[in-house]
């Protein structure tokens, strides 16, 4: 009971730290916690798979970049906006997941991780390449940000918009995570076969939380390309899916706070090295190297595991 | 006759893939390391013959540097990283995935984003008249070098004592170390190999393909169809899986230039759908 009230304390701390920033912040910054809060919903949706059913996917970003693209695409070749193209987006990314689910799941373990960057992969080259419906390399510039009757047209809008959204989801998650359905992805997590001798549809549950998870990844792919107002191929390549996993890893696989934090570190970390060097790519490399060696249970693992110490002497 | 030139190629080109799904295969049957590494290895050992040549002009030596250079490299991440999580999958795949981006960004700092191809040997920069047509020996020399490997490794595999080794340990390895076999000798010579044939692929690739930043990405990914589509694990099923591959590619790239990956992503999922561990995969 005393933890589930700290952590509604803590919630309420945050959300008031977060209502302050745009009264607080230059609008660059501003900006930039709209990005971490967008990639910190985007890296929460993989952890619904790799943290909580303990599926690895290397291929998150193509229901990110699916999303956003659709929004690009209904915008810029059809003028449709907001209301329409939402929902379209979701339903893009939904699909899209169900259909790499289909496949993936066929296999575990490092046949679904190839699988998953593979198909990723294609979905990528499409974007890449098909020049004549989506610009290729060069993405596509100009999409105009909704009007759900106020403007969100600035930066301060657009950050209490994307607060709503992404508390809106991240109260979903966490009704999801500790349902009877989310128990027993944990469940599938820990015992496959034993959930399966349980009476467990054990694929039905791994498919349904891989298409919720695209879902949740297509709905912070939606937000982004309004953010940036453009979406370009690296949106779904693998770079970006990289970015996704090393999040949910750093801050903490199987919690949904672990993932929001490592999302927040990365975001600040990539436009801090990027203000000076060229080399992000080889950053987040080390980054994947040294968290693997020095911290393999995130932030949030090293925290629990230093209270467990001091409280067992 | 077009036909057989475009059956040639899509076999030069499996030979290829062959090189990398061959490492990849082997270092997952013995050590269960899905090893993400593997497209730098082809990457930066292409680029490593691309340096040798530009100071020697020897491809021979391009090829022999290069392999020994990655085999060094390779056999050191085994050594000090991937050892340290020995059968835990995901920390290791996390590792070789880092690597990955780490390769890829040194060597666009060291060799520059424009592809370049290397210059191949003058004996091999002629044609052998075919019908109407002429074919390079270039890509003749490839499936020649190709077949060859693979015959040294099913040999190696099948009829020496460090291949008995391998398949004991690929079986099992704690029993192996029982038996008092050196698996951890064992595991780093197995992953320096890989590593080695994936630089070989590199260098001899180089002439036709061209090397260029995000080829390390986009040759794992079909390396990857590969051993989904003839099992991980297994030797036979590389080769044929390579040559499957391979021949998808070149045809879907000559026939369906715009689908092209489609042509080989589907046959893919069709497999998967069929035999889930492959062709010729375990369990």
């Amino acid at each position: 009971m005393r933890g589930r009230i700290g952590s509604f304390a803590a919630g309420v701390a945050v959300l008031a730290v977060l209502l302050a920033v745009p009264h607080a912040m230059r609008p660059y910054y501003v900006g930039l916690v709209t990005k971490m809060l967008i990639f910190a919903l985007f890296a929460m949706s993989l952890d619904l798979l790799l943290g909580y059913t303990g599926l690895a996917s290397l291929g998150h970003a193509a229901f990110f970049g699916v999303a956003a693209y659709t929004i690009a695409l209904l915008f810029l070749h059809a003028g449709v906006g907001g209301w329409v193209a939402f929902p379209a987006a979701l339903a893009a990314a939904t699909a899209t997941g169900a259909v790499i689910a289909v496949l993936a799941l066929r296999a575990r373990g490092s046949y679904f991780l190839m699988i998953t960057f593979a198909l990723a992969q294609v979905v990528w080259s499409v974007a890449f390449g098909w020049r004549s419906f989506t610009n290729g390399d060069d993405g596509m510039p100009g999409i105009a940000r909704p009007d759900f009757g106020w403007s969100l047209d600035n930066t301060d809008a657009y950050f209490y918009f994307t607060l709503a959204v992404v508390g809106v989801a991240i109260l979903l998650l966490a009704a999801i995570v500790k349902s009877p359905f989310g128990r027993a992805l944990r469940g599938i997590r820990e015992s496959e076969s034993r959930m399966q001798a349980l009476g467990y549809d054990v694929w039905r549950y791994q498919f349904t939380a891989f298409v919720l998870a695209a879902a949740f990844a297509g709905l912070a792919g939606a937000l982004y390309a309004y953010y940036n107002r453009f979406v370009g191929p690296e949106y779904l390549n693998v770079i970006q899916s990289a970015e996704a996993l090393i999040m949910v890893i750093l801050g903490g696989a199987g919690t949904l706070i672990g993932p929001a934090i490592g999302a927040a570190l990365i975001v600040f970390l990539e436009d801090y090295v990027s203000s000076m060097t060229e080399h992000w790519v080889m950053v987040l490399g080390i980054i994947y190297v040294l968290v693997t060696l020095f911290a393999p249970r995130g932030l949030v693992g090293m925290i629990v595991d230093y209270r467990q110490r001091r409280s067992t002497p | 006759m077009i036909w057989v030139i475009h059956i040639l190629n899509g076999v030069a080109f499996g030979m290829l893939l062959f090189l990398l799904a061959a490492g990849l295969s082997l270092i997952y049957g013995l050590m269960k390391i899905l090893n993400l590494t593997h497209g730098s290895f082809y990457l930066v050992g292409g680029y490593i013959g691309l340096s040798v040549m530009r100071l020697t002009g020897s491809f021979a030596l391009a090829l022999v540097v290069a392999a020994i250079a990655i085999a060094v490299i390779g056999a050191a991440i085994e050594r000090f990283f991937l050892r340290r999580f020995h059968l835990d999958e995901l920390p290791q795949t996390l590792l070789t995935f880092g690597f990955l981006f780490i390769f890829a960004d040194l060597s666009l700092w060291i060799w520059g984003g424009d592809p370049i191809m290397l210059t191949m040997p003058q004996i091999f920069q002629r044609s052998v008249p075919m019908g109407y047509f002429s074919y390079p020996i270039y890509r003749l020399f490839l499936i020649v070098v190709g077949l060859i490997i693979a015959s040294a490794l099913w040999w190696f595999q099948e009829h020496t004592r460090l291949g008995t080794m391998l398949r004991a340990g690929v079986d099992d390895a704690e029993i192996a170390r029982a038996l008092g076999i050196n698996v951890s000798l064992l595991f780093t010579l197995i992953y320096a190999t890989g590593a080695a044939l994936a630089a070989v692929g590199g260098v001899l690739a180089g002439p036709v393909l061209s090397l260029y930043p995000g080829a390390d990405f986009d040759t794992l990914i079909l390396a990857f169809v590969v051993v989904i589509v003839g099992g991980l694990g297994s030797l036979r099923g590389a080769l044929a899986g390579a040559l499957l591959v391979g021949l998808l590619d070149d045809f879907g790239k000559a026939f369906f230039p715009e689908f092209a990956l489609f042509t080989v992503f589907v046959p893919m999922a069709f497999i998967l759908v069929v035999r889930p561990t492959g062709l010729f995969g375990r369990r």
